[in-house]
């Protein structure tokens, strides 16, 4: 049960649900809001590796890059023109507006390209597996960790040493405060919506590389585990994200496994009433915070 | 000059009955003068006018984000084509169907309110510790039921059929009944509203600290009209079924939310004279729009085939009204007949939930 391969497989999934679950809780952490259009970023990379790799010949570390660059653009752009203007109004407000960009991103992918899954053009890393102390172990886990990995640390670096990682921390922790030290809001709130795209592009690019293809809904499966995992690990601090994820990633793994048949097919039932639970018993999550702060418009 | 009794009564009701009358004049004009298709879209804006109504009684009175009602729609109508299916077409609609369940057969009112008792049913029982929760917590806590009632109406084949498209359903559900349980779906939520329990929700959603503070038990006012909601979407759900007839459980997911949502924002959450606009303005804009989209390809004016035209229009809509107008376009505002001086009775516009105390 616990070979080589699981224990790969499982690091693999949790490295790759802690960056979908950061980029999530980047956005959360100051505005309050839970952004239902994340799924539409990952989607919108995956439609830019379909274009940029189908049409042109760069070589594919270039498509990669194109995916992360679009995936950044386009969320900036959902938050200049739809959530800055609605930000000063109330919560409610701002979930619907983002549930409303979701709908409009995801039809607008089925009326611009196609309602069919459109395939992807992997380089053959994606598909080799090397043997290593008797086990097969796919190339694409070991990317999938490695990047994750240089991604975790070089957040954790910008958060910590450049000054915009440190007002973002500040935004996250007391956003009023933060204003009133002179961090300019809008500033702060648009970097922390291309930095949730950045990562997105990123996720896109191995989420999309596990099947090969992209389709207009893809967004909610990663929307979903982005959530779980947030929730799991704590909503108001980056470090329960990521340790959310790899949770996420165990606990899913685990699900499979211990399961009777009959109920495996509830799965996702299942991780959601772990959702509800811990809304009830543990809101802050796993990890928490020194202290809890309410949105501020 | 003073007021008769008649006149005070009057004035109080005259929401419903201000509502209510050209809700029955367009179920009269469509029945008599307009064509099936027609008759099918007005027919389907009653149906949907009961889930957003019930959507309003919750999140209208609480300022909680609801996206589960439409799970609860989705259980009321699956129930009531349980119920109200015969056993040979169950047979074929059904293979894997539970015996017990495939004996079930019952006229078409008892399946309906069968449906709407179950989706109350399963409301009492799941949500009692939920509603402690609001802002940013309700929200993902009353997304995170929708998906789980979808993820059982998407697996449990011996019931609802898996996946599939459960088909073979009466057509019951006409206009004069859609237009009728619509308007009595209107009653109901105009009367919860200025009840007790819906005055202290209201506060509840004003204010938490002082309405905590005046010694109201907000956690149990919100369970009850979420319990009444999810029982009048149920009721809607219902409906839906033996209108549409056939139907996947994906129907009362995602899109639909969105559908009900955009309809009850767009309208205004505060009040029903918001829910019953927003659902004729939401209709209207949607249905003008895949006119257009469907002449397009009909006619083949562009190269290639337009779809989802209109769900990017409906969300461009939804976000610029929410941009220019938060509250909707009735703002709060009830229509309501006054006799004398006309003396504005409106509510702060306040579209959020207050927040619980937080332990710092």
């Amino acid at each position: 049960m616990f070979t080589l391969e699981f224990l790969v497989n499982a690091v693999s999934s949790g490295s790759l649900y802690a960056l979908l679950a950061l980029g999530l809780v980047i956005v959360y952490g100051i505005l309050k809001m839970v952004n239902f259009a994340y799924g539409e970023l990952i989607m919108f990379g995956g439609y830019v590796l379909f274009l940029v790799g189908t049409n042109t010949g760069i070589p594919w570390i270039f498509v990669a890059l194109a995916a992360v660059l679009g995936a950044t653009i386009i969320s900036y752009l959902t938050e200049l023109v739809a959530f800055r203007p609605v930000r000063a109004k109330s919560l409610t407000a701002l979930l619907i507006t983002s549930f409303a960009v979701s709908t409009l991103l995801q039809n607008a992918a089925l009326l611009i390209i196609s309602p069919r899954a459109k395939a992807i053009i992997l380089p053959p890393i994606f598909s080799t597996s090397i043997m290593l102390f008797g086990a097969t172990i796919a190339m694409r886990n070991i990317l999938t960790i490695t990047i994750s990995i240089l991604v975790l640390v070089g957040l954790t670096l910008l958060f910590r040493y450049t000054i915009l990682g440190i007002a973002l921390r500040a935004a996250a922790d007391n956003f009023r405060m933060t204003r009133m030290l002179g961090v300019p809001a809008d500033l702060v709130i648009s970097s922390a919506f291309a930095l949730s795209g950045l990562i997105a592009g990123v996720c896109s690019v191995f989420w999309i590389g596990r099947t090969a293809s992209v389709t207009p809904t893809i967004g909610l499966g990663p929307l979903i585990i982005a959530f779980i995992a947030t929730v799991i690990g704590g909503m108001r601090s980056l470090v329960g994200a990521a340790v959310g994820g790899f949770i996420y990633g165990l606990i899913f793994s685990l699900i499979g496994v211990l399961l009777p048949q009959v109920l495996l097919d509830y799965r996702e039932a299942f991780m959601f009433l772990i959702v509800l639970l811990i809304l009830l018993f543990r809101p802050e999550g796993l990890v928490r915070v020194k202290y809890a702060q309410e949105r501020v418009g | 000059m003073t007021t008769s009794r008649f006149t005070t009564w009057l004035s109080s009701y005259s929401t419903i009955i201000i509502l209510s009358v050209p809700l029955l004049v367009l179920a009269a004009v469509t029945d008599l003068f307009a064509n099936y298709l027609l008759v099918r879209i007005v027919t389907a804006l009653f149906v949907s006018l009961i889930v957003v109504l019930g959507m309003q009684v919750f999140m209208g009175n609480s300022g909680i984000l609801a996206w589960v009602h439409v799970g609860f729609m989705g259980i009321g109508a699956y129930v009531s084509a349980l119920c109200s299916m015969t056993p040979a077409m169950k047979k074929i609609a059904i293979p894997q169907v539970y015996p017990f369940l495939l004996q079930l057969h019952m006229p078409f009112w008892a399946a309906v309110l069968v449906g709407a008792a179950v989706a109350t049913a399963i409301a009492a029982f799941v949500s009692y510790p939920l509603m402690r929760l609001s802002d940013a917590a309700g929200a993902i806590s009353s997304f995170a039921l929708l998906i789980i009632i979808n993820s059982v109406l998407v697996h449990w084949d011996r019931v609802t059929n898996g996946p599939r498209t459960l088909f073979g359903i009466d057509e019951l559900t006409n206009i004069w009944i859609a237009v009728g349980c619509a308007i009595l779906v209107l009653i109901l939520a105009y009367l919860f509203k200025e009840s007790s329990l819906g005055l202290r929700l209201r506060a509840s959603r004003a204010d938490y600290y002082a309405a905590s503070a005046v010694g109201i038990n907000i956690t149990l006012v919100r369970y009850y009209s979420f319990i009444v909601s999810a029982g009048i979407a149920g009721f809607g759900g219902g409906l839906y079924a033996h209108y549409i007839t056939s139907f996947t459980p994906n129907a009362f997911y995602l899109v639909e939310t969105f559908n009900v949502l955009a309809m009850l924002v767009v309208g205004g959450t505060l009040g029903i004279s918001g829910a019953v606009v927003g659902s004729l303005v939401v209709t209207l804009a949607r249905e003008g729009m895949r006119a257009i989209e469907n002449g397009i390809n009909l006619y083949h004016l562009l190269p290639f085939d337009v779809i989802g035209l209109t769900e990017v229009f409906l969300a461009t809509v939804l976000i610029i009204s929410l941009v220019i107008r938060p509250e909707g376009i009735m703002g709060g505002r009830e229509f309501r007949w006054l006799p004398k001086a006309p003396k504005s009775k409106s509510e702060p516009a306040e579209l959020g939930a207050a927040s619980p105390p937080k332990k710092e």
